[in-house]
């Protein structure tokens, strides 16, 4: 009899009875025909195609490096997630369409145009194996900031319909709802109503005017409300003039992460706005790694032209109050080691403002083997934590992190980052690890000295 | 016209040529895109001086990194600095500038010069060697990395061909000598060996970028 199931073997030593490689799904979104599509990617990747884009482009020399600063790679060793091989499309349209020799690729054919084909395998290593953390931009000898470049390749996998369906999703309903997990400016009004009543703290929303607008994360709105007290806790002790804003608090930018550009600016807009009208000299934005990358290095941009406030991250606004000595913090007697979420630390500049606040709170800071600028993703970022097929790789992933924390010693992991510490709780249950992830901010908000 | 006569006539002028117009075109080429001005507010304004750390910086991998790169990195160096010596501070190639430019600068004694030419084509050999035994690099490779290889090494071996120091001047191994080196300067403006200047424009534009956001480079 022929054996049916050739093409997915079973896995009779597993616990559950199930296929070694359940078959790979590519998403869709969008009925259009391929031919099209592929049009649409090439497009959306053109769009973004600069004089930076063509230094890098034209600079790799395929020494193989980023592999191996990628935790992908360290994680399954599959030479298909080295992080350049990921803009393989990217480069083939940009050779073809725009390099320097274009006209020669298309007349020699020597780069075949993209197919559907391929922008369908790459959907899966744009976004299922890449946080945009930039480890690899730290290893290229030729200072290449792939990163960079995976986020604009997500600009023509967005427009062609061609994105993992969990991130279009979260990101669809950011865009409609203003929140990628229901947090709407109804919820956060009855969250906040909630939280000032019990934790008998004073909340204040939509004051007109205000010194310095807060932001927040729909992760912390829905999962870790504490973080929103503990705001609330340190603005109300310095005695500054905050507000949050129900027109511009969702700071988590999925227009960014999904690679659509206008919901990008539609999101950084909302806050802009918002920061405009309370005549804002500041605006904090919340425990959250891309909101950073998003608002304080692309803010300005998508505006087109300087805000008219600063922006700062929640940690070097923290940072700024302690050295300054108007934040008095308790002494913790515990050693911590610091998980620094990427788009503030290597990609954002601000890898010394959390440290400054965990010295001001006496802890013993491990580092971990691989810390600060040069640090291990969580695995999280860039949206992959939202899409499922990607568990297994992101799991594996997390635990070359895992085991740098476990090997400090340090008792307690601390992170300024609600997505990191997020799917740091979905890799504590995973594993079953015996370490919980801390917020900087909540432990801050607790060992006020009064 | 003998082929030593076309070598050192017309065949150098036509690859000096070819090499000049291909740096430009891909230059031209690269910053035609142009690019919009970043409006976000600096954290440092000394870009220049981030651009410049960034190319010292990148000389050597980052202290995380070494445990994987130390190898390719020392090897990477070795071939490099084995054929810029063997080209720049050889007696005969000297002598041939000299003849061309009228510019002349010391020479290092030809034994040393073999030294570094058998250094150059043992790291090039490790170099290949390692493009299509591992995983990552067979992945990445194309004809660019095969062929950009190609002409580097043939330099050295046609060179190594015309030792001892009486073959110097034998007109046929010569010209196939020089004709090799021509061909390396007709190829490098289209394939991977620009990185001989992109390497400057690349590091730089990440070090300034990484500077105006106070990243380390």
């Amino acid at each position: 009899m022929t054996d049916k199931v050739q093409e997915h073997p079973l896995d009779l030593d597993s616990p559950r009875l199930s296929v070694k490689k359940p078959e790979q799904r590519y998403d869709k979104q969008g009925d259009m025909p391929d031919a099209e599509r592929v049009e649409l990617a090439m497009q959306g990747f053109m769009k973004d195609f600069s004089s930076t884009t063509a230094i890098y482009m034209e600079s790799c020399i395929h020494c193989g490096h980023c592999a191996d600063a990628c935790h992908f790679y360290k994680a399954s060793e599959d030479p298909k997630h080295t992080p350049i091989w990921k803009l393989e499309p990217f480069k083939q349209t940009y050779k073809r369409e725009a390099g320097p020799f274009a006209f020669a690729y298309r007349a020699f054919n020597l780069k075949s145009k993209v197919t559907v084909e391929e922008l369908e395998e790459w959907q899966h290593l744009l976004y299922d194996t890449c946080n945009m953390c930039g480890r690899c931009t730290m290893i290229c000898p030729m200072g290449i900031d792939i990163a960079a470049l995976v986020s604009q390749a997500r600009h023509g996998m967005f427009a062609a319909g061609l994105m993992p369906h969990e991130l279009w999703a979260v990101a669809e309903r950011a865009e409609r709802e203003g929140s990628p997990l229901g947090a709407t400016p109804k919820v956060l009004k009855e969250r906040i109503e909630w939280l000032a009543d019990d934790f008998e703290v004073k909340i204040p929303l939509d004051q007109p005017q205000a010194d310095v607008v807060c932001t927040l994360s729909s992760i912390e709105i829905m999962k870790y409300p504490e973080s929103i007290v503990a705001v609330a806790k340190i603005m109300n002790h310095l005695g500054i003039n905050w507000t949050l804003r129900s027109d511009g608090y969702e700071a988590t930018n999925f227009g960014l992460l999904s690679g659509n550009a206008q919901w990008q600016k539609d999101m950084s807009l909302k806050l802009i706005n918002a920061a405009i009208a309370a005549g804002a000299k500041t605006l904090v934005l919340p425990e959250c790694g891309h909101a950073y990358g998003a608002l304080r290095w692309q803010g300005a941009n998508v505006y087109g032209q300087p805000l008219p406030f600063e922006v700062l991250h929640i940690s070097e606004f923290l940072a700024a109050e302690v050295r300054s000595g108007r934040l008095k913090l308790k002494k913790m007697d515990q050693s911590v080691t610091f998980h620094d979420p990427c788009q503030v630390s290597r990609r954002g500049g601000a890898t010394q403002a959390p440290r400054d606040v965990l010295q001001a709170l006496g802890v013993e800071l491990r580092e971990m083997q691989d810390s600060g600028d040069l640090g291990y993703c969580c695995g999280g970022g860039g949206g992959v934590v939202t899409i499922h097929r990607a568990d297994e790789l992101r799991h594996a992933a997390f635990g070359i992190k895992m085991r740098q924390i476990d090997a400090t010693g340090a008792k307690l992991p601390v992170t300024s980052c609600s997505n990191c510490r997020q799917t740091f709780d979905d890799g504590q249950a995973h594993y079953q690890w015996d370490k919980k992830m801390a917020s900087l901010l909540e432990l801050v908000a607790e060992h006020i000295v009064d | 016209m003998e082929l030593l006569e076309f070598a050192r006539g017309p065949g150098l002028t036509i690859s000096i040529t070819i090499f000049i117009i291909g740096v430009v075109w891909r230059l031209l080429g690269i910053f035609r895109l142009g690019r919009k001005p970043d409006h976000s507010k600096p954290r440092s304004t000394a870009t220049t001086t981030g651009a410049l750390r960034m190319i010292l910086r990148r000389m050597w991998p980052h202290r995380e990194f070494l445990s994987d790169t130390a190898i390719a990195t020392v090897n990477g160096y070795l071939y490099h600095l084995g054929w810029f010596l063997a080209f720049l501070v050889f007696a005969p190639h000297i002598a041939f500038v000299k003849r061309v430019t009228g510019i002349s600068w010391p020479a290092l004694p030809d034994p040393v010069m073999y030294v570094a030419t058998a250094i150059a084509i043992l790291g090039l050999s490790m170099a290949l060697l390692r493009r299509l035994t591992d995983p990552v690099l067979r992945l990445l490779s194309n004809f660019d990395d095969y062929f950009s290889w190609f002409v580097t090494m043939l330099p050295l071996i046609t060179g190594m061909a015309l030792i001892p120091p009486e073959k110097y001047t034998e007109p046929v191994p010569l010209a196939i000598h020089l004709l090799s080196l021509e061909l390396l300067l007709v190829w490098m403006p289209f394939g991977k060996l620009s990185h001989a200047f992109l390497v400057f424009i690349s590091r730089g534009t990440t070090g300034a970028a990484f500077a105006r956001k106070g990243a380390r480079p």
